[in-house]
């Protein structure tokens, strides 16, 4: 009945002998399932080259592929959370911080830096999600409002990366407030006459919605990207109903009219040194 | 008082041996005056002992008390006169959000709030307080025309939230807060901003952006409900007492922490026992802030209200 016949039995190679991929060089792409090489995931820009998903990738992925030869200075870099309100959850806010110092390397769920992107300077805030689901916290209101410092001062474009689950709980009404820091050091960049180019990734909802991610110059995002104010478990509970396919996708914020256009990643930079060159001249 | 919680027990079992002994004592024709003395002096130290120990979440349920006054009735009590504008001019005239110019001691002040429904009907007329895009996109309308015209303008604040539903995500609800915490920052005119009820995250922030804010002393103010905290930080309903002491959303610490400007103290008990002594007391705040704000030069006050409010956040270095 077989068609395929096992003739000796039990795995004969030497453990020495197997060759193992280390962790990270392959992985699955979460949209289509096909493996992916990490080297062609950095040459394609972090985008599936079957099914054109785009990977969420964070501060350093994004860097890498904005910034002329990879070179920037990072603003600062030091900023960490304080625990003004000894949060305790299920476990201890400072716990939680440094569990994602360890695995994370970062200070905390932004990075900020001043690089070129073909020959024009730019400022760039970009969030991680890796960080504490890319919550809104302090730091992350601190290091926007210092970039727009910064990029005032300097007289150069600001880009914000967004990419967060919203407000971070843990810094209940501090991190309400980092909203309206926010969005009032936008209105000096606005009135600076400084453009602001928003970018919306996947996902960005909550508190970084209603405030700095929606107020770009332009605002634009990357295919299928969710973006929203609601969580959709939210609203599904609330209106008790199932919600429309495509539902809070970029494609969707863009024929309701809040987004200027979306952009595959690999022509991201091209696009975006379009824009700030047309800014110039 | 019609409705009572848990913690407000002994008050409600006084005040029952009051009516009680007072029934009694007109049935018998005795005198029972001292007896009642007694008891009433015992009440008032209840009363005091109550409400000087309430927990985070003792607040968000007095916060919630459905004989509270809203938004309209304050104005009404408040104002001489009072005109009504409705619509956002793009979509529709949101029902959650209500405001319009009223008259106070001889000024012109615009009047913006949320708005809850006094019954079943109304409180699905207004949506709970919940308000959509047009809700915002209406006050800054009106923050805008309180501009041009050079009249302060005052925001009251009581919401469960902005509204979670498909309608306001297509018009986007994200845009309507934002641009409004962005346009209030740098508005040419005095804000007044008084939390009267809830203070529900994004959807009460989006008409909170003043030169002073206030809470009243029995409300709260927080980025999420303790009951949605509870959900998601302990993935249970269960834990919302604890939430809400985590969130320290009450208007003693949010006054602790520097997040608001001042504490409005409310008749004992809460706000509902006497509606008219607390609007009154709202009242003459905003005479004097407003005397006080309008002798500043506009600069000034505006560039003082952002760095008031970048200054919130604690980090290290």
């Amino acid at each position: 009945m077989a068609w395929f016949k096992r003739e000796k039995k039990g795995i004969v190679t030497s453990t020495r002998e197997k060759k193992e991929a280390p962790d990270g060089i392959w992985n699955k792409c979460p949209s289509c399932k096909k493996p992916l090489h990490y080297a062609e995931q950095v040459e394609n820009n972090y985008v599936c080259h079957y099914c054109n998903h785009h990977l969420r990738v964070g501060s350093k992925e994004y860097f890498s592929i904005l910034f002329d030869e990879n070179g920037f200075i990072e603003l600062f870099e030091n900023i960490r959370s304080g625990d003004p309100l000894s949060f305790q959850d299920t476990k201890k806010y400072t716990d939680r911080l440094q569990e994602n110092y360890l695995k994370t390397g970062l200070n905390d769920a932004i990075r900020a830096a001043h690089g070129k992107i073909e020959e024009q300077d730019i400022v760039v805030a970009c969030m991680d999600f890796d960080f504490i689901g890319g919550s809104m916290g302090s730091v992350v209101g601190e290091k926007i409002a210092r970039s727009i410092d910064y990029s005032i001062k300097h007289k150069i474009p600001f880009l914000m990366i967004s990419k967060s689950g919203g407000a971070r709980m843990m810094e209940a009404a501090f991190s309400l407030m980092q909203m309206a820091k926010t969005s009032a050091k936008l209105a000096l960049l606005s009135k600076a006459k400084i453009p602001y180019i928003s970018l919306l990734t996947d996902p960005t909802t909550g508190g970084v919605t209603a405030s700095y991610a929606m107020l770009g110059d332009i605002n634009i995002s990357e295919p299928g990207a969710l973006i929203g104010f609601a969580g959709p478990r939210v609203i599904k509970e609330t209106i008790k109903k199932d919600l429309p396919k495509g539902f809070q996708t970029a494609e969707f914020v863009l024929e309701h009219g809040f987004l200027d256009f979306i952009v595959d990643r690999r022509h991201l930079k091209n696009r975006l040194s379009t824009f700030l060159k047309m800014m110039k001249n | 008082m019609n409705t009572s919680f848990d913690f407000e027990k002994p008050v409600a079992d006084l005040q029952l041996q009051i009516e009680k002994v007072k029934q009694v004592a007109e049935k018998t024709k005795l005198d029972m005056t001292a007896t009642i003395q007694e008891l009433e002096t015992k009440l008032e130290l209840t009363k005091a002992e109550v409400y000087s120990n309430l927990s985070g979440w003792h607040q968000v349920q007095i916060s919630r008390h459905p004989e509270r006054p809203y938004t309209l009735q304050y104005i009404e009590m408040i104002c001489d006169d009072f005109i009504e504008m409705h619509g956002d001019r793009t979509v529709k005239d949101d029902k959650a959000i209500v405001g319009g110019f009223g008259t106070l001691n001889g000024q012109t002040v615009m009047f913006i709030g949320h708005q809850k429904g006094l019954n079943t009907k109304m409180r699905q007329y207004r949506n709970f307080g919940m308000a959509n895009p047009e809700g915002y996109r209406k006050a800054l309308r009106l923050m805008k025309l309180a501009e041009k015209f050079n009249k302060p303008v005052v925001t009251l604040i009581d919401t469960p939230g902005a509204y979670p539903g498909l309608e306001a995500e297509e018009r986007g609800q994200g845009e309507a807060i934002a641009r409004n915490l962005l346009e209030m920052s740098v508005l040419q005119v005095p804000i007044l901003c008084f939390v009267v009820g809830e203070g529900a995250s994004g959807g009460a922030l989006g008409i909170g952006i003043g030169d002073r804010v206030y809470m009243l002393e029995h409300t709260w103010y927080s980025v999420i409900s303790p009951e949605s905290c509870s959900s998601i930080l302990w993935r249970s309903w269960d834990f919302k007492e604890k939430a809400a002491d985590c969130l320290k959303l009450t208007a003693e610490d949010m006054y602790k922490n520097k997040l608001i400007d001042g504490i409005i103290t409310e008749p004992l008990g809460g706000a509902h026992h006497d509606p008219a002594a607390m609007a009154e007391t709202i009242k003459a705040k905003i005479i004097a802030d407003l005397k006080k704000l309008r002798k500043l030069n506009i600069d000034q006050l505006v560039t003082e209200r952002i760095e008031k409010f970048c200054a919130m956040g604690v980090v290290t270095e």
